[in-house]
């Protein structure tokens, strides 16, 4: 199905303009990865969201999915590779899935912007963002999966239940993490290699492998969505949340300091808002 | 002219002379099916110029381990058989256009 609005991220301001776009009657999709990424689960108490002192962020939180869920927003778990505009809709890469729908709005939350050195010219030379789209290129071969997002000790698991050799390299190891993978403590890497990846360079330390599944959170903007103006690593946004790519609106932490909840909410309500106008807009 | 899908024992001769483009996918790869339809619409603009091809790489494992494609969608250009050039994901399609645009 085509979606009227596909929401990038999880967090306050996608839920936020989730809700807003059911309140408008629109179907809305929220595609985001597990829920520990978010920066508000991880906050241990939040003292400045009007009306709820001495919050839990995680709990805030999964109170902001449940009223999603029983507006009726739609769920779907995997991050996003790209986003493709064809002109009257758009294309988003879920992992091995895809989503189509009438407009986006995104909601990453701050996203880091720096690439590993010889990540980008190893792409697709040895160099993978996503596990289940590329990993059958690695059957019976060694690959390091370094894991920057909750979801990665399960991606690391189905590559080595379809035949690749893991190692998992991180600057903690996960709780959640098959006892049977090697574990590599490290939190400077580089990856190495000519024409493709020989190996990955991990505190000082050479590691022989022939791929490297980098799992951050969310995909640098500058992928995720080319074309997208940036300012000072931020989505640049006007009052009505929209990005410089006509029915692609952006709210939250990816637009800018504060980094706050009040702020995500409230500008995720005008995106959903502002989304919704456009779809109206455009399927008449 | 429709999309031509390319298997091992056509490949050499379909890109040996002149500008191509081929696009490395499978069935089941979500951003692959993303980019399918640009690369069907590059292929009647670009009808006559340059040769607009897909290999399925379950189908083609040959052809995608003697082009080292590691990731899908890879798409590589090549001129006179020879590969130029080659992006890795879904581009925006002026990204497919400027290269071609480049060789031709």
């Amino acid at each position: 199905m085509i979606y009227d609005i596909a929401v990038v991220g999880g967090g306050p301001a996608g839920l936020s303009a989730a809700v807003q776009g059911r309140t408008r009657g629109k179907s809305v999709v929220v595609v985001s990865t597990d829920i520990r990424d978010n920066a508000l689960y991880k906050a241990h108490q939040v003292d400045n969201y009007l009306g709820f002192p001495r919050t839990q962020g995680a709990q805030l939180l999964t109170q902001f999915r449940s009223h999603a869920e029983t507006m009726g927003v739609q769920w779907k778990a995997g991050r996003v590779l790209n986003i493709l505009p064809t002109g009257a809709e758009f294309f988003l890469g879920v992992g091995s899935d895809m989503v189509q729908a009438r407009s986006v709005v995104l909601t990453t939350g701050t996203v880091q912007a720096a690439k590993l050195p010889g990540e980008q010219e190893l792409l697709g030379r040895g160099v993978s963002y996503c596990a289940t789209c590329d990993g059958m290129f690695y059957r019976g071969k060694s690959v390091i999966v370094a894991g920057r997002s909750a979801g990665a000790p399960e991606e690391a698991a189905y590559l080595k239940g379809i035949g690749c050799n893991v190692t998992y390299t991180a600057p903690r190891r996960p709780e959640d993490l098959d006892a049977d993978i090697p574990f590599l403590k490290a939190a400077r890497l580089a990856i190495l290699g000519d024409s493709t990846v020989r190996g990955i360079l991990a505190d000082g330390q050479e590691i022989p492998c022939d791929g490297v599944f980098l799992l951050r959170a969310s995909m640098a903007l500058a992928d995720l969505l080319p074309g997208l103006t940036l300012e000072d690593g931020y989505i640049a946004v006007d009052r009505n949340m929209s990005t410089s790519i006509p029915g692609v609106f952006a709210a939250g932490d990816c637009t800018g300091l504060p980094l706050q909840v009040s702020k995500a909410v409230g500008e995720g309500q005008v995106a959903g808002h502002r989304a919704s106008e456009y779809v109206d807009r455009h399927s008449s | 002219m429709a999309i031509i899908h390319l298997t091992r024992d056509a490949f050499d001769k379909a890109v040996a002379s002149g500008v191509s483009m081929v696009d490395f996918w499978a069935t089941w790869c979500g951003p692959c099916r993303m980019l399918a339809p640009v690369m069907e619409e590059l292929a009647g603009q670009y009808e006559g110029r340059a040769l607009v091809g897909k290999v399925d790489v379950d189908a083609e494992q040959d052809l995608a381990v003697r082009f080292g494609v590691m990731s899908i969608p890879t798409v590589i250009f090549f001129k006179d058989g020879q590969e130029v050039d080659r992006k890795v994901g879904v581009m925006p399609p002026s990204s497919y256009t400027d290269a071609l645009d480049g060789l031709l």
